[in-house]
């Protein structure tokens, strides 16, 4: 009978690097998305205007996009065709897409005007951009579905356009159950990715600075201080935007 | 089964368009885009609620 040297337990934090790709991909994930950085408390002060709450708010009308589009396909076209409650359904899920454009489309002005590339954003910038053309396509193939007048003419002058560049076997406008398909599956999923790596970077680099924040500003001189190397602004946060220091009575008493 | 699709397709009418020399548009379009400008004009303008005060 041999014995053999129980291993001792592992302590949290205690560092168990064995270098497999495991290894390698949990430590490049928290080099660049540390959980403060992913879940932060608070945001720079500049964070408390409207100019910074469109990209929310698209993110919102999203995710009832997708709850009533479940629901939708659950229940499937007889039900939100025909009873009162399918067509409450429908239309919110109509009304939740027009939202969700006039806020992505707002969110975009803003940022463009804000120059939100800077500060080596421009991969964040280049997937906003790649969420509002797939948004484009599933908002597309949903008018197609609708099923009625409307969507045989968008399907039938789109046709031609999409046989021109090849496209039209795979993505058939005039085959509703080829584009059902495309827009409860590949597309929303296409969607929701792109979505989440957008504001995934959002979190890695910060919010974008507005275009005054000068280079002195305090937080942004802190945030350089304090992540070393990376631009200005890109840093944590250090102004609370959410909780009351003691040192803002007038905000505790509102 | 086909009344609702006789009532359905006599709901949808052709439109009211505004236009101007050659530039046409749907009323539900051009609405859409008018409440964009809008709220653009807004985020710039308006206050933060909570943001007073704070430095």
């Amino acid at each position: 009978m041999s014995t053999r040297a129980k291993p001792a337990p592992r302590l949290p934090g205690q560092d168990a690097d064995a270098g497999t790709w495991t290894d390698k991909a949990r430590r490049w994930l928290l080099a660049k998305l540390p959980p403060d950085k992913l879940l932060p408390g608070d945001q720079p002060i500049y964070v408390m205007s409207w100019a910074y709450v469109f990209g929310m708010g698209a993110v919102a009308s999203l995710v009832w996009i997708i709850a009533s589009g479940v629901v939708l396909g659950l229940n499937g076209p007889q039900w939100y065709h025909v009873s009162p409650l399918g067509g409450f359904v429908n239309s919110s899920h109509l009304w939740s897409v027009e939202l969700f454009f006039i806020f992505m489309v707002v969110h975009l002005w803003l940022k463009f005007w804000m120059a939100a590339w800077r500060g080596g954003r421009v991969l964040t910038w280049i997937t906003g951009m790649l969420s509002f053309i797939v948004s484009i396509v599933a908002a597309f193939t949903g008018y197609l579905l609708q099923t009625n007048f409307d969507s045989q003419w968008i399907a039938f002058e789109a046709k031609d356009a999409l046989n021109s560049v090849g496209v039209g076997a795979w993505f058939n406008v005039a085959n509703l159950g080829q584009i059902f398909v495309w827009h409860i599956t590949l597309l929303p999923l296409a969607v929701g990715a792109v979505v989440v790596l957008h504001v995934l970077l959002v979190r890695v680099h910060g919010v974008v600075p507005p275009l005054d924040a000068s280079e002195d500003d305090a937080q942004l001189r802190t945030n350089t201080v304090e992540v070393g190397g990376n631009p200005p602004g890109a840093g944590l946060p250090v102004a609370p935007a959410t909780s009351l220091t003691p040192a803002e009575p007038k905000d505790a008493a509102r | 089964m086909a009344g609702w699709l006789v009532n359905g397709a006599a709901t949808v009418g052709a439109g009211t368009y505004f236009g101007w020399d050659g530039f046409t548009i749907q009323s539900g379009n051009l609405i859409v885009i008018a409440v964009m400008v809008i709220l653009f004009i807004l985020a710039l303008l308006l206050p933060f609620p909570g943001g007073k005060g704070r430095k």
